[in-house]
């Protein structure tokens, strides 16, 4: 279970999360949705470990254990993944070599061996394939000159990759037309189930109606202000988020 | 990807300050007394036995050189040197001009392997795969110790001996090239060097010959208190081929160091040469004392038509580095390039780059040059990129890049252009770029750790110039690069 009691959240002195509090059990999909500003970002940026923040009250709870004390990799090996909204570039390093490097890291934190050559290239393919990319773009340095959908398809193949136990998709659907969208969200729902847990960042009920959430989570000002079933996405979509935003 | 793997490995054994090849060998040397006048040039021509024309020749630098002061152009600051207070010639005494390994001291053999770099030599003396052959000439000091497979190379005609050697041997060649790439008058350092030169090596290739193996020479400074002046000269005669790799290391000593070396490199018609670099001196102490200051003056002369001559290097030591690997386009069609990947951390300056002439018709070059700072470091690319007027149909294409990791650091780009015909074509590209926080984040959030994430952005920006380099060199430059970069974030 991932869980966030009460988080206090500051950036150079200004209050970004309120109290946050939330969970996510083991295979669940929850969704939050939010108005710009409202601090979505910053809670999957903190989850993740980024250094700028500064946490003054609360804590983040991996099956029972903290781990703000924890480095963003380790975190990573924990199980914890963040899709990003704007993919990094890495010039002059293929898309491959990353890929194992980042795996065999992994790997090599939670004391297993190295993948073999074989088994690596296998599971690559294998991914790579179910998502529609192209062999040849995985020699290519990560994510230069990608467009947006193929950066998108790029973090579900890692997330595919790495198989962690949580998820977050930090608005996965930005930047995409609508078949980069059922792409994707095909790639995301493949990797449902199995006690993943998933945590769907986004403005727009349309991604919710391509990956259904079981949970969603609506969140303005720092924190969370309701929570329901996916029916609250719908009605989000019809009356907008002044009255949350207004009430919070 | 295990090179990195190996490098991160590498770098975790390692303290901040511990520079690998800081040890210093006990062995006794044989040293001119300090300072520098008429008589130790003649002590060091006698040493060694020359002829007198050389004597003269060095008489002839010597003057020129008392009539000449230190440039100050180049971005690096120091305090002055005192000229007077080096030893201007050491050898390691129970050397006299060793024949084979076995007539070489063992403690000298023991350090080469501390080194690293013999036991290379040292397989390929047991007989391992004969294509990764690397014959090797070390020079300690200023006396060069060794030379291997010096017979098998004059199966193909090869010569590759140490340059006091050379000067014995095969006088008329000495004399006919010797200083015509760098003349005695060149510069400030490269006079010096004429006059005090003390040993280096010497490679011939004749006509149409393609050398069997990669030639190596190793550089290390031992005594303290030493100026090391190195002088290589390289022939490679009509249709010919040779690769050529160097290296360099020192103790850490408290002190600064001298090294002043000279290279000319000269390419007849249709002739190639490669040249390698790994330069890793002792760079001083994290809070900036000692390193070596290395002056040196590199250059080839594509003398004939269609030569091509190719500079790769990977500079990681010293505490000043004053370096300019260039090229003569004099042949018509001949060609130059050169690669570079300067690395600066700590308190180190960087005042390095390349000059490509172009003389000839149809000449081509190309400069690709990576320069990394960190720390307090100040890293500066200086080029200089010029088309004679009957140089018609010259061409050059520059790629200057920057990368600075922490915010304490220095990165400058300065080139110089001059086109003095309107059909040549000279393109220049330069970025400076900074480690962002938010791709060291992304390579983290993926699981690589903070040193892993560095090595791994480093080595994707020094990528299209270590794939220049000799494949083993390659991984050693890789290594290097990690280690030299360590600490430098967080």
């Amino acid at each position: 279970m991932l869980e966030i009691r009460n988080l206090h959240v500051e950036i150079d002195g200004k209050k970004i999360l309120n109290g946050l509090d939330l969970v996510i059990r083991p295979g669940e999909v929850a969704a939050i949705m939010g108005p710009n500003g409202s601090g979505k970002s910053t809670l999957s940026y903190v989850i993740a470990g980024k250094e700028d923040y500064e946490i003054t009250e609360g804590d983040i709870l991996l099956n029972g254990q903290s781990i703000l004390e924890m480095e963003a990799n380790e975190r990573a090996a924990a199980g914890i993944f963040l899709a990003f909204q704007y993919p990094l570039e890495i010039p002059g390093v293929a898309t491959m070599t990353f890929l194992k490097a980042a795996m065999n890291a992994q790997r090599k934190a939670r004391g297993e061996s190295e993948l073999s050559p074989g088994d690596f290239m296998k599971a690559v393919r294998g991914a790579a394939e179910k998502l529609g990319i192209n062999p040849d773009m995985l020699k290519r340095p990560l994510n230069v000159g990608f467009s947006g959908g193929e950066k998108k398809r790029m973090e579900i193949l890692q997330m595919s990759l790495l198989d962690p136990a949580y998820c977050i998709l930090d608005e996965t659907d930005s930047g995409l037309d609508i078949d980069a969208l059922r792409i994707v969200a095909e790639g995301v729902n493949a990797l449902r189930g199995a006690g993943r847990g998933m945590l769907v960042i986004t403005h727009y009920q349309r991604l919710l109606d391509h990956i259904v959430p079981d949970v969603v989570h609506i969140m303005a000002k720092g924190r969370i202000v309701k929570s329901g079933g996916k029916e609250l996405a719908l009605e989000l979509e019809k009356n907008g988020y002044a009255d949350y935003v207004e009430a919070a | 990807m295990p090179a990195v793997k190996e490098t991160v490995e590498t770098v975790k054994t390692i303290d901040v300050d511990q520079y690998k090849y800081g040890f210093v060998t006990d062995i006794e040397s044989e040293l001119a007394p300090k300072g520098l006048n008429e008589d130790i040039v003649r002590y060091i021509s006698a040493k060694k036995d020359e002829p007198q024309w050389l004597l003269d020749w060095r008489l002839e630098a010597f003057r020129r050189w008392q009539t000449m002061v230190e440039p100050t152009w180049s971005r690096c600051h120091y305090p002055a040197i005192d000229f007077q207070d080096l030893h201007y010639y050491a050898a390691p005494k129970k050397t006299p001009g060793p024949k084979s390994l076995d007539e070489v001291d063992p403690e000298l053999l023991r350090t080469y392997a501390k080194l690293g770099i013999p036991l290379r030599e040292q397989e390929v003396l047991a007989g391992v795969e004969p294509q990764n052959r690397v014959a090797v000439d070390a020079v300690f000091d200023s006396v060069s110790v060794v030379t291997t497979f010096k017979a098998e190379l004059a199966k193909a005609g090869v010569i590759f001996c140490s340059i006091s050697e050379a000067v014995k041997e095969h006088p008329e060649l000495v004399r006919k090239y010797l200083g015509t790439v760098v003349p005695t008058t060149d510069n400030f350092y490269a006079t010096l060097n004429s006059a005090v030169f003390s040993d280096g090596s010497f490679v011939y290739i004749p006509p149409g010959v393609k050398c069997p193996m990669e030639l190596s020479t190793y550089f290390r400074i031992n005594e303290s208190k030493t100026g090391q002046f190195e002088r290589t000269l390289i022939i490679a005669d009509a249709g010919s081929y040779v690769s050529y790799l160097e290296g360099c290391t020192a103790p850490k000593r408290d002190e600064n160091q001298l090294h002043a070396a000279v290279v000319e490199l000269i390419a007849l018609d249709d002739a190639e040469i490669k040249y390698s670099t790994v330069q890793n001196w002792y760079p001083g102490d994290s809070e900036g004392r000692g390193g070596i200051y290395n002056f040196v003056t590199k250059r080839g002369d594509c003398r004939g038509a269609r030569s091509k001559i190719s500079w790769t290097q990977v500079e990681t030591g010293s505490a000043i580095t004053w370096k300019y690997p260039s090229c003569i386009l004099r042949g018509d069609g001949s060609s130059g390039e050169f690669y570079s990947i300067a690395i600066s951390n700590g308190y180190q300056q960087v005042d390095s780059g390349t000059k490509m002439i172009h003389l000839g018709k149809n000449t081509t070059s190309k400069i690709l040059a990576k320069g990394i700072a960190a720390g307090r470091s100040d890293n500066t690319y200086r080029g200089q990129v010029s088309a004679h007027r009957k140089a018609t149909g010259a061409r050059n294409f520059t790629n200057c890049d920057s990368l600075l990791i922490g915010d304490q650091c220095g990165a400058h780009t300065i080139p110089y252009i001059e086109a003095k015909n309107s059909s040549a074509v000279f393109e220049h590209e330069a970025t400076t770029s900074k480690i962002a926080e938010d791709q060291l984040f992304y390579c983290m959030q993926r699981g690589l750790d903070e040193e892993e994430a560095v090595a791994l952005i480093v080595n994707g920006f020094v990528k299209e110039v270590l794939q220049q380099l000799p494949m083993e060199f390659a991984v050693e430059a890789q290594k290097l690069i990690a280690i030299s970069l360590e600490g430098s974030v967080g």
